[in-house]
């Protein structure tokens, strides 16, 4: 759920349990995010100096 | 024929031996997926559930798997953020089993929804003053973590590391494994918690409610502690029983006996905090309730005193004592016996916290509820462990699971 859904109210429970489970899903997104761009980066990075 | 596949340095059986061991195993899994099926095209009235048995015994499952897949979180745990470095070699396996126990343990609350096509409501339409919506949250993220930190061991296949990106998308993952480590822990911390907090909160149920802190039952840090102690023996019982079946052995001593101290150290504490918390239900919890402590052990055929004997003491005091003591964890038969006794022990903590619980009369003119399951939630309660088997075969047989294995098992040219 989020804040734009009609069934949000604005108290603790909702910050609380939605906060603590978007929260855990950006670490995990971002973590993702940063492991398979990195990936990206360093399998370029090998070619391309194959390459010279 | 699949040689290609194998890690190198290592020995496998002939593949013919190999798929017949898998059809028979997946024999048991077509037997559980038939079942499942029934449920889902038939319905709920496919099992003995009944109005007294909301929860049953795939409520059961879920929480002791759930328990024993704890293993991977606290190993995570101790190597990740402690830094305990000798636990390198045993991570993967405990990982691989966390999979195993919290897909399983995702499948089985699939099956017990009864229309797990609206599985997505529990996140989009939350109850957030339920316990048991944190335990979605935290059990479908937390199966997230696991995919994550198992990923990177199916990348390390000889035939797949050979592939630059997928070679250095799985070092870009061990870099910050940590992060993931750290969130699959607090995850657990919370969801372990929230699923013994749903018994300790239900104050109409004198036998599983308890007093607590703020919004938490003493259950709530019990069922967290008991799975980071039990989890970890379910881990090293796995271990021993795979390196039974191949002939090999897999971990070396040191690091087996290492986390079994550890782990005993947490069965000691947490069997500690049980007996006193058990005995402040019994002499003042129960009693201010209009219980004497007896009547949940008597006017039944199946739940005497001797439930209650055999989870604390035979599965609790005794393992305990057996992995804290140097002399006796030396000793293999009694360090495996131990890991039975712990892993029995926290089957039987969880049956009593759920069936018991729900068995005990609460009103003046009721009797007793038993209840024994049905076929078909047999079938798709065995259904996991056929998968899980599967899965153990697959990822030993393929992946790098044991990285002492070559140094333990030398091939012979």
């Amino acid at each position: 759920m989020l804040p734009f859904s009609f069934e949000w109210i604005w108290d603790g429970g909702h910050l609380l349990f939605h906060g603590a489970l978007w929260f855990a899903l950006n670490v995990i997104g971002i973590g993702m995010t940063y492991c398979i761009g990195k990936a990206v980066y360093d399998t370029l990075k090998a070619k391309g100096s194959r390459h010279h | 024929m699949d040689s290609a596949l194998i890690p190198h340095g290592v020995q496998r059986c002939p593949l013919s031996k190999f798929a017949l061991a898998v059809a028979v195993v997946g024999a048991v899994l077509l037997w559980g997926v038939y079942a499942m099926l029934l449920v889902w095209i038939k319905g709920l009235n496919q099992t003995n559930m009944n109005n007294y048995y909301g929860f049953a015994l795939w409520i059961w499952a879920d929480l002791t798997i759930i328990a024993l897949g704890g293993g991977a979180f606290f190993t995570g745990f101790l190597r990740y953020i402690v830094g305990i470095k000798e636990l390198k070699n045993i991570i993967n396996y405990a990982v691989l089993i966390g999979f195993i126990c919290y897909s399983s343990a995702l499948l089985i609350l699939g099956i017990d929804v009864g229309q797990p096509l609206r599985g997505w409501f529990i996140f989009w339409h939350a109850n957030v003053h339920s316990m048991l919506t944190e335990v979605a949250f935290c059990l479908t993220c937390y199966f997230g973590v696991l995919t994550i930190e198992y990923l990177p061991l199916i990348l390390e296949n000889r035939q797949i590391d050979r592939v630059p990106f997928f070679h250095n998308l799985g070092h870009a993952m061990h870099e910050i494994m940590a992060v993931f480590a750290a969130t699959g822990a607090f995850l657990s911390f919370f969801h372990q918690g929230s699923l013994g907090g749903v018994s300790g909160a239900l104050f109409a149920r004198p036998f599983g409610f308890r007093e607590g802190i703020f919004v938490w039952p003493w259950t709530f840090f019990l069922f967290t502690w008991s799975a980071a102690a039990c989890g970890p023996c379910f881990t090293l019982l796995i271990t021993r029983i795979t390196e039974k079946i191949t002939g090999k052995k897999l971990v070396k001593e040191n690091v087996v006996r290492l986390l079994a101290k550890i782990a005993g150290w947490m069965l000691a504490t947490y069997i500690a905090a049980k007996i006193v918390d058990t005995l402040y239900w019994a002499m003042v919890t129960a009693p201010s309730k209009g219980f004497d402590v007896m009547f949940f052990y008597t006017g039944n055929s199946f739940y005497g005193i001797w439930i209650l004997i055999l989870e604390i003491l035979v599965c609790g005091v005794v393992p305990a004592a057996l992995l804290i003591t140097p002399k006796w964890r030396e000793n293999d038969t009694l360090l495996t016996t131990a890991f039975i006794l712990a892993v029995l022990g926290v089957c039987i903590n969880r049956w009593v916290m759920i069936l018991q619980m729900l068995a005990i009369p609460v009103l003046p003119f009721e009797g007793w509820a038993l209840y024994i399951p049905s076929w078909q939630e047999v079938a798709t309660t065995i259904l996991p462990i056929a998968y899980g088997v599967i899965l153990i075969m697959i990822s030993y047989r393929y992946l790098p699971v044991f990285p002492q294995e070559v140094e333990l098992n030398p091939v012979k040219e």
